[in-house]
């Protein structure tokens, strides 16, 4: 890990560049619906949903030093949440994506006090195996989940009685509006005392306890904000592809999910969110191709392991670090 | 029920067991010397498992077979350690990187070589056949492994507290640096364990293929399994992984017998109840 400095310090070109930036960038994704097809906006929409999902994942890896090896749980349990309301139950998308979230806030709450006990590699392996429990209900509660032949059929919500979802453009609008709240909220997150106090106990938790932080609370907070907004893409996911199957909270999921997050570069936010939109683009262009696609990907982790270890962030970080020496 | 249901499925727990012993040992073996938490083990296991059936069925031979896929597994392990993983020391997040790649390659590569169904491997002449005492018969083959497994903690056992070798790691494992300075050649004893880990791994694979067979998607199971039980059993502690992986066998056997549903349940619950206790596993070190 590199040191951050202490102070947040964002270079005024910076602070202007992503002013003078985010409006292009934000017309271009309202456009997009009316540029792309229905396929390449279904990639597009995977991108942002699994973008998000990335970047909870990091809050945890990247910015508190917490290397979780089974953030799929929460995923998952959203989106079983979610499709069991909505299949079972009749609820719409306004009560059961509430209640979705607080199905993952919860199992992060009792998971969250199992694993927080611990750190590093025993971290990796109890947050894989507590995520595998998730995984073996969904895949033997066969009488609710439907086991592994998932649950199909799951409606696109609506809004209300009105305005139904199920055009194709609407529902790219309405995964865009809560992407975008979540990623606004984990940027506000990140910038905010609580987030410097999770960067200074991936540091040094000694330092940081030294200083009168309360640690483990805020590993716990960092823990299950992280599990609700992976949630929150859970839901999004399950919405889009109208099924859910225990294959959501698989460990695969997992690790995609976190080596999304150390391709685009750990400890920032833009740099899932690449990792994420790169993985989805290269999973739909080589499952076109071949089967193979657990070994290709297999592949990849072992490039970036090797290769690239901090990232596409990383990598960008270092060159500009590089030029602006004398 | 009667007493030799529960006799019966006590053994077959045990012998279980001694397989999740012989994965687990290489596992907290690998860890205790270079902080290398190993995915590619269920991936050991698993190969182990289809190499020896390959060579049963050219050579009829389980010796033959024993030998020859846990030693090309060994290989494949030193080579993972020399070229990959040793350029990552200590580099926690590219190490699970690296590993789970391995994982996955092995696992499609499994399934596009040996298709996916799952397959039994023949037991050993030798002990094919069950014995009997009165109305109870339980298969012979399942007693030979719980001996065997034995005999593997023995020798474990003996290789740690009573050989050089043994003694060569227990320094590196408690200071590393000191044990360079002492002359002892860490880097060669890295490549050495992690190929031994690799060979028990593999060793568990083709012994257990004739009782629990060898399936796609085994090499996933036995990992997580093997994580249990060293989480249980404290991570570095070769008494720990008998004991986990005992305990696991037993606790993974009679839930899927009582709750076939639910059966992960059974070793979480314990798994969770240790973890809140003794965050370090019952035989781990703080």
């Amino acid at each position: 890990m590199t040191a951050l400095p202490s102070k947040p310090v964002r270079s005024r070109r910076g602070a202007a560049a992503v002013l003078l930036g985010l409006p292009p960038a934000l017309l271009a994704l309202l456009s997009l619906p009316y540029l792309l097809s229905t396929y390449d906006l279904g990639i597009v929409v995977q991108m942002m949903i699994f973008s998000l999902f990335a970047m909870s994942l990091d809050l945890l890896v990247g910015f508190t030093g917490m290397p979780s090896l089974g953030h799929a749980a929460y995923f998952g349990i959203a989106a079983y949440t979610a499709g069991l309301l909505a299949l079972k139950l009749g609820w719409g998308v306004w009560f059961a994506m509430p209640a979705a979230l607080i199905a993952s806030a919860l199992t992060a709450v009792l998971f969250g006090f199992l694993a927080l006990r611990t750190r590093g590699s025993y971290f990796l392996m109890i947050t894989l195996a507590l995520s595998q429990v998730a995984w073996g209900i969904a895949f033997g509660w066969r009488s609710l989940t439907g086991g592994d032949d998932g649950m199909p059929n799951i409606p696109r919500p609506s809004l209300d009685a009105h305005w139904p979802l199920t055009d194709d453009r609407a529902f790219y609008y309405f995964v865009l509006a809560f992407v975008g709240l979540g990623t606004l909220l984990l940027v506000r997150i990140v910038a905010s005392p609580f987030g410097y106090a999770l960067r200074g106990i991936r540091e040094s938790e000694t330092r940081m306890r030294a200083l009168g932080y309360d640690v483990w609370r805020y590993k716990f907070a960092a823990f299950v904000l992280a599990a609700v907004l992976a949630g929150l893409a859970g839901c999004l996911y399950v919405y889009y592809n109208r099924f859910v199957s225990p294959d959501y909270l698989q460990v695969v999921r997992s690790a995609e999910v976190l080596l999304m997050v150390i391709l685009g570069g750990a400890g920032t936010l833009i740099g899932p969110a690449i990792g994420a939109s790169l993985i989805v683009v290269l999973e739909n262009l080589i499952s076109a191709y071949t089967e193979r696609w657990l070994m290709m990907i297999g592949v990849i982790y072992i490039l970036v392991a090797m290769f690239a270890p901090r990232g596409i962030m990383g990598f960008i970080r270092e060159r500009l670090r590089a030029r602006a020496r004398p | 029920m009667p007493v030799t249901f529960w006799l019966v499925q006590a053994l077959n727990g045990i012998s279980y067991g001694m397989l999740l012993f012989l994965l687990a040992a290489g596992l907290s073996l690998i860890f205790g010397l270079m902080k290398v938490l190993n995915l590619t083990h269920g991936s050991f296991y698993l190969l182990g498992g289809y190499f020896g059936l390959a060579v049963i069925q050219r050579t009829g031979s389980f010796v033959v077979a024993v030998l020859t896929a846990c030693f090309a597994i060994a290989i494949i392990g030193v080579i993972i350690e020399r070229f990959f993983l040793r350029r990552l020391y200590l580099e926690e997040l590219p190490q699970a990187l690296v590993t789970f790649g391995f994982l996955f390659i092995f696992s499609d590569l499994a399934t596009v070589i040996w298709g996916g169904d799952p397959q039994t491997m023949p037991k050993p002449d030798l002990f094919t056949g069950s014995l009997q005492l009165g109305t109870f018969y339980y298969p012979i083959y399942r007693l030979f492994i719980i001996g065997f497994g034995l005999a593997i903690a023995l020798l474990l056992w003996w290789l740690q507290d009573g050989t050089r070798i043994g003694a060569m790691v227990r320094a590196s494992v408690d200071n590393e640096e000191v044990a360079r300075a002492m002359g002892i050649d860490v880097s060669l004893l890295f490549t050495l364990v992690f190929g031994f880990g690799a060979f028990l791994a593999a060793l568990g694979g083709v012994m257990g293929g004739p009782i629990v067979g060898v399936y796609p998607g085994a090499d996933f199971e036995i990992l997580l399994l093997g994580f249990v039980v060293v989480i249980i059993g404290g991570l570095g502690s070769l008494k720990g992984s008998l004991f986990g992986g005992l305990l696991v066998g037993l606790l993974d056997t009679f839930g899927k017998v009582f709750f076939p549903e639910l059966a992960l349940f059974t070793i979480f619950a314990p798994m969770a109840l240790i973890l809140a206790i003794r965050p370090s596993g019952l035989f781990g070190r703080e």
